[in-house]
């Protein structure tokens, strides 16, 4: 039995050229770039441009329909447990019916068969992921009575939970303020750094993580550029993108982009 | 009064069936609340309820037809079915034409002679006190695959009924879930059926593990409490029957209206925990949220 040199491409994301969409209707071409680990790179572009489709397809829960997908030199298959996953829209159903840290121990053993019984380690390893996300405090409350904010560190937690290599973050920064976004940027970030977990963030506002992210990859009009910020949210970049003129305006350290509905 | 009672082998018979069943609906009925299947589980027993009349016109074990046609409506359901909560038109005629199908099949077969009459009103209004040892096999036999189905599925099923989208994500095949949740579902509606009957069975379901989710918002406890009040519930039915005022007014009758009690003392509660709750945290103002 030779040992094949199986695939090269064992970095936590790798795409090349490849396509989805929804029966017959394109939403991305010729998508091609990786993902290393321990980068943060922040998803960006308008309604509809593809970001949750990007992250399903990751996720093995839809196919595309030309190219290569690849997550850690694999292909994409349901329930790997090498990605964590918080998706956009969490609709929390028998909402008092658990507490928050019922929540966060789905993401440790909420996929498991069989019984399965409570035991210290499984309680320390919640602890530990809620004092992570800064959620001690409301750990015993039932999920309903808590605020979108506190439902999306607990969002953060149940993906943390299970050590993923490569975090998928659809929209965390919804329903935070400014302060509560700035503190799971932190957090994320240091988590790139300390854990090297490849992070995928999907935003509609760069500015914020401009200080953090690695890279930034925008979707938009059926095709994405991959790059530093200061390289894709130019001008000349998201001008091509968008296949019309677009303006980047600088200020206070932040950067706004005109002649799009983002 | 109560050794009397025990003595004779109905009772230990209605006991321990009753016993049974009211475990299993206890443990099932969380995830029916949970998963807001309530009605459901009621056109489970009509659906079930056309299955028993239908098998005594063939001269079949009525339990057997119940278990079979409930069996393939939740085939059906999950089928159709790719919504984990509500699916209320489908349900709603299922449900109205499977009554329809009950009643056609009851009426030829009541008229065929008075013992037949007689098992028709058991289906309806359940037989836990003519129930024999041969029904509590067939109770205990469909029960104890349900808990042992539910055993095997507890935690992807509540990871899946709070949160589908992450359940999904993490590799929970949802639908799956759901769609055997429906057969566990089916197994002990016949179970509850062959209690308190088809006009009833749906209260020893849904009543206790409401009140549980009432009460605790610990997933283990409400099971817990909710297994508990159902056999409570259940038990104090029983001794009710036979030593109430009126004796022998139906055991589904008492049943039912102590289900709907605890179920009304569970609200009273909760408003009181709910209030006693606020000083738990540190920021008291998180519950005018
Ligand atoms: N299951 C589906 N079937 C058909 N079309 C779909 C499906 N899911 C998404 N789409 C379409 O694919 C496109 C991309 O959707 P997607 O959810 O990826 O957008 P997005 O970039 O995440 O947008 P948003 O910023 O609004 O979240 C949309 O036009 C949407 O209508
Ligand atoms: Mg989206």
């Amino acid at each position: 039995m030779s040992l094949e040199p199986v695939s090269q491409r064992t970095q936590p994301v790798f795409l090349r050229n490849v396509r989805f969409g929804f029966g017959g209707r394109v939403i991305q071409d010729e998508m091609t770039f990786t993902i290393e680990d321990g980068e943060f790179v922040a998803v960006l572009g308008p309604n509809g441009a593809g970001k949750t489709t990007l992250l399903k397809l990751l996720l093995g829960l839809i196919r595309c329909e030309a190219g290569e997908v690849m997550v850690f030199g694999r292909k994409p298959r349901r329930g790997n447990s090498g990605i964590g996953y918080a998706p956009q829209f969490r609709t929390l159903d028998a909402n008092f019916a658990v507490r928050a840290r019922d929540l966060v121990g789905f993401g440790l053993d909420g996929h498991r068969f069989g019984p399965g019984f409570p035991s210290r380690k499984r309680r320390k390893l919640i602890d530990e992921v809620l004092e992570e996300v800064h959620a001690t405090e409301y750990a015993e409350a039932s999920v309903g009575e808590l605020s979108g904010g506190e439902r999306q560190r607990l969002s953060l937690a149940q993906v943390l939970i299970a050590n993923p290599g490569l975090v998928l973050l659809d929209e965390p920064l919804t329903n935070l303020d400014i302060a509560g976004a700035q503190e799971i940027i932190t957090l994320v970030s240091r988590l790139c750094a300390s854990r090297k977990v490849a992070v995928m963030l999907v935003t509609h506002d760069i500015n914020p993580l401009l200080p953090h992210v690695d890279r930034v990859l925008y979707l938009a009009n059926g095709r994405c550029a991959i790059g530093p910020p200061q390289t894709v949210i130019t001008r000349e970049t998201l001008s091509v993108l968008y296949n019309h003129p677009v303006e980047v305006v600088e200020a206070m350290g932040k950067k706004f982009v005109l002649g799009v509905e983002t | 009064m109560l050794r009397e009672l025990f003595s004779s082998d109905i009772m230990v018979h209605a006991f321990t069936g009753g016993a049974i069943v009211a475990v299993v609906a206890g443990a099932v009925g969380y995830f029916v609340v949970l998963r807001a299947q309530a009605f459901a589980a009621e056109a489970f027993t009509d659906i079930g309820f056309a299955g028993a009349t239908g098998a005594a016109l063939l001269g079949v074990a009525s339990f057997a037809g119940m278990i079979v046609f409930s069996l393939l409506a939740a085939a059906g359901l999950g089928i159709i079915g790719n919504r984990a909560r509500g699916r209320d038109v489908e349900i709603g005629m299922v449900l109205s034409f499977a009554l329809g199908l009950g009643v056609l099949f009851l009426s030829i077969y009541s008229r065929t002679s008075a013992s037949h009459a007689m098992s028709g009103i058991n289906i309806l209004f359940g037989s836990i006190l003519t129930i024999s040892s041969n029904d509590i096999l067939l109770a205990l036999g469909s029960c104890a695959t349900a808990l042992a189905a539910l055993a095997l599925l507890h935690r992807p099923l509540l990871f899946a009924s709070v949160d589908p989208a992450g359940a999904e994500a993490r590799g929970v095949p949802v639908r799956a879930i759901s769609a055997a949740f429906l057969a566990i579902v089916a197994l002990t509606t016949a179970g509850c059926v062959l209690l308190v009957g088809v006009l009833l069975a749906a209260s020893l379901l849904i009543a206790p593990a409401a009140a549980a989710v009432n009460l605790t918002n610990r997933p283990g406890q409400a099971i817990a409490l909710s297994m508990a009040t159902a056999v409570g519930v259940t038990w104090c039915g029983l001794v009710l029957t036979f030593t109430g005022t009126i004796r022998h007014l139906p055991a589904g009758f008492y049943i039912s209206a102590l289900a709907a009690l605890v179920y009304g003392a569970s609200l009273v509660l909760r408003k009181r925990l709910r209030r006693v709750r606020v000083f738990e945290y540190p920021h008291g103002d998180r519950e005018t949220g």
